[in-house]
């Protein structure tokens, strides 16, 4: 814990270290806000709500989450300190919990960042809070899942561009696995419970009904257990490649 | 318990490769055991095994005690590693990345400054503390990574070219250090410096190809060179030729080869048989010959030639 502490601190850092963390939050809010009042029709709506706010946050994750999350463990390979990492007393799953965790606080920190928005519609309007804190809630939970994807695939090589890109199209591909795009490909032949089952993988099934205002559990469970199988990958990778 | 490292038939194969075969040895509290071999040799494999880095597709490596693929966390709290190149976070300053050190190794908090202060001052790196690593000069990184090494006073330090890219004075203070860390520790430093074996080393191990082919005290290794008691006489070139053939006639000396020549004096080495000690011989003959040398002086062995003998030989 005491490790995991440690690393998770020292990540944390590396983040505001560098302009990366600058430019990811500010491009986050620029482009949620964009979104949300263009292609969202936040005024046009006429509702008290962030619905159009949340919607798009697992389409601006898609691309700047695998930013977040492709230095992690690329970059240890790249200049050798992983050798100097796992030397130090410390388990690989307490080294690849640090490294998740400081990623997603710093995304929960981005996250956080967006609460203009939340005084703002509170100004407006009436809005049901519990339905905007499940909504958050839910953003925060897909965050995770696709950064558990990008720590993953960060393992897999030592070149940042390749982990950013793969990590891309893994969360793209777990996140449409519940649109017509990707079930089309298996309706013609496929049974209709592996139609089903492919249906619900989709983070964004599960992500659309937590901000609608339904935090069902079986949702949550959903995407925390999406992030412990791919830490769980992410731990196997570490043990098994070391030296390359 | 003054047996600190024991390697069992420690095997390393990739693939087709057979990187580390079937090593075995131990090393002491108080010794320096310099891990000698050209490139390739396997010695940074084995370093990765030890430190639990890799892990060994068989045998053991047990250090005080513990076995570093049962108990990996116990080994590596015991062991101060200096990996090869000494890789480091460039983004952090060595203060931030030694107190990170510091705080994984479950130094507390307290305890943690003091700590670190010790080991910067130690590796003299005190006054680089708060500019970011990725700035330093080589010799510092390797000094920040040596000051890692040692921010928790391990019991076994191992060292991978610890002096590497250092220059000729920081050497010599790595050298002092490691030397006196000594006392209480076990240290291994591999190299392929060989005057840094004579150094600070108490045992050498060369190691080609993966095995170990000879494992004893430098003086041991100078001793099988060909050399060993050679005696160097330089002489004006006037006498040359007679010293040359005076040292033929001394009958313990194998092989008369010529040196090194300037416009003035001219070099022979005179390599005994069997490495014996010949320079009382050699003074005696010269003096009943009436010759006056510039300089004569014996030798202790060239390391440098039982290192190419052991290595390129077989």
């Amino acid at each position: 814990m005491r490790a995991t502490t440690a690393i998770c601190k020292r990540e944390l850092i590396a983040y505001f270290s560098t302009p990366l963390a600058y430019v990811f939050i500010v491009i986050f809010l620029a482009l949620t806000g964009a979104v949300t009042f263009y292609f969202g029709g936040f005024f046009d709506r006429g509702q008290a709500d962030l619905q159009a706010f949340f919607s798009f946050h697992p389409w601006l994750y898609l691309f700047l989450i695998p930013a977040v999350g492709m230095r992690l463990w690329a970059e240890e390979r790249k200049t050798g300190t992983i050798e100097l990492l796992m030397t130090l007393p410390v388990s690989t799953t307490h080294a690849v919990l640090g490294k998740f965790l400081a990623s997603w606080i710093f995304a929960a920190i981005a996250l956080a960042l967006t609460f203009p928005i939340w005084i703002t519609v509170n100004y407006l309007g009436a809005p049901d809070n519990g339905v905007i804190v499940a909504g958050y809630i839910a953003s925060l939970l897909m965050a995770g899942a696709f950064l558990s994807i990008g720590c993953f695939v960060s393992a897999l090589t030592r070149n940042q561009v390749i982990a950013f890109v793969i990590a891309a199209a893994v969360c793209f591909v777990f996140m449409m696995s519940g649109l017509e795009l990707v079930l089309a490909a298996f309706k013609g032949w496929a049974p209709t419970f592996l139609v089903d089952l492919i249906a619900s993988l989709s983070f964004l099934t599960h992500f659309e009904g937590i901000i609608k205002g339904v935090l069902d559990i079986r949702d949550v469970i959903y995407l925390l257990s999406a992030m412990v199988i791919f830490l769980f990958a992410n731990r196997l990778v570490i043990d098994l490649k070391r030296g390359d | 318990m003054s047996e600190m490292l024991r390697i069992r038939n420690l095997t390393k194969r990739f693939g087709a490769l057979t990187a580390v075969d079937d090593i075995s040895l131990a090393v002491d509290r108080g010794e320096v055991l310099g891990f000698l071999g050209p490139n390739g040799a396997g010695k940074s494999t084995t370093m990765k095994m030890v430190t639990g880095f890799l892990p060994p597709t068989s045998g053991t490596a047990e250090l005080c005690g513990f076995d570093v693929t049962r108990d990996p966390i116990e080994v590596k709290r015991r062991v101060g590693y200096l990996p090869e190149g000494a890789p480091l976070y460039e983004d952090m300053t060595p203060l931030a990345f030694l107190n990170f050190v510091g705080e994984v190794r479950g130094i507390p908090a307290a305890e943690r400054a003091g700590a670190i202060e010790r080991a910067a001052g130690l590796i003299h790196i005190g006054e680089v503390m708060l500019q970011p690593i990725g700035t330093l000069s080589k010799g510092y990184k390797r000094r920040v990574g040596l000051a890692q090494a040692i921010v928790h006073d391990p019991e076994v330090l191992i060292l991978d070219e610890p002096t590497d890219g250092l220059d000729p004075n920081q050497k010599h203070e790595v050298r002092e250090l490691i030397a006196k860390m000594a006392e209480d520790k076990a240290i291994v430093i591999s190299t392929h410096l060989l005057e840094e074996v004579e150094a600070v080393c108490t045992r050498a191990a060369i190691i080609s190809r993966g095995k170990i082919v000879v494992d004893g005290t430098p003086d041991g290794l100078l001793a099988r060179s060909r050399y060993r008691n050679a005696v160097s006489v330089r002489t004006g070139l006037a006498q040359a030729d007679a010293v040359a053939g005076v040292l033929r006639a001394v009958e313990a000396i194998e092989r008369v080869e010529a040196g090194a020549r300037d416009s003035q004096s001219a070099e022979f080495v005179a390599v005994p048989a069997n490495g014996a000690v010949i320079l009382p011989l050699v003074a005696q003959a010269l003096h009943a010959n009436g010759l006056a040398v510039y300089e004569i002086s014996a030798e202790r062995g060239r390391l440098d030639e039982v290192f190419r003998t052991l290595t390129v030989g077989e």
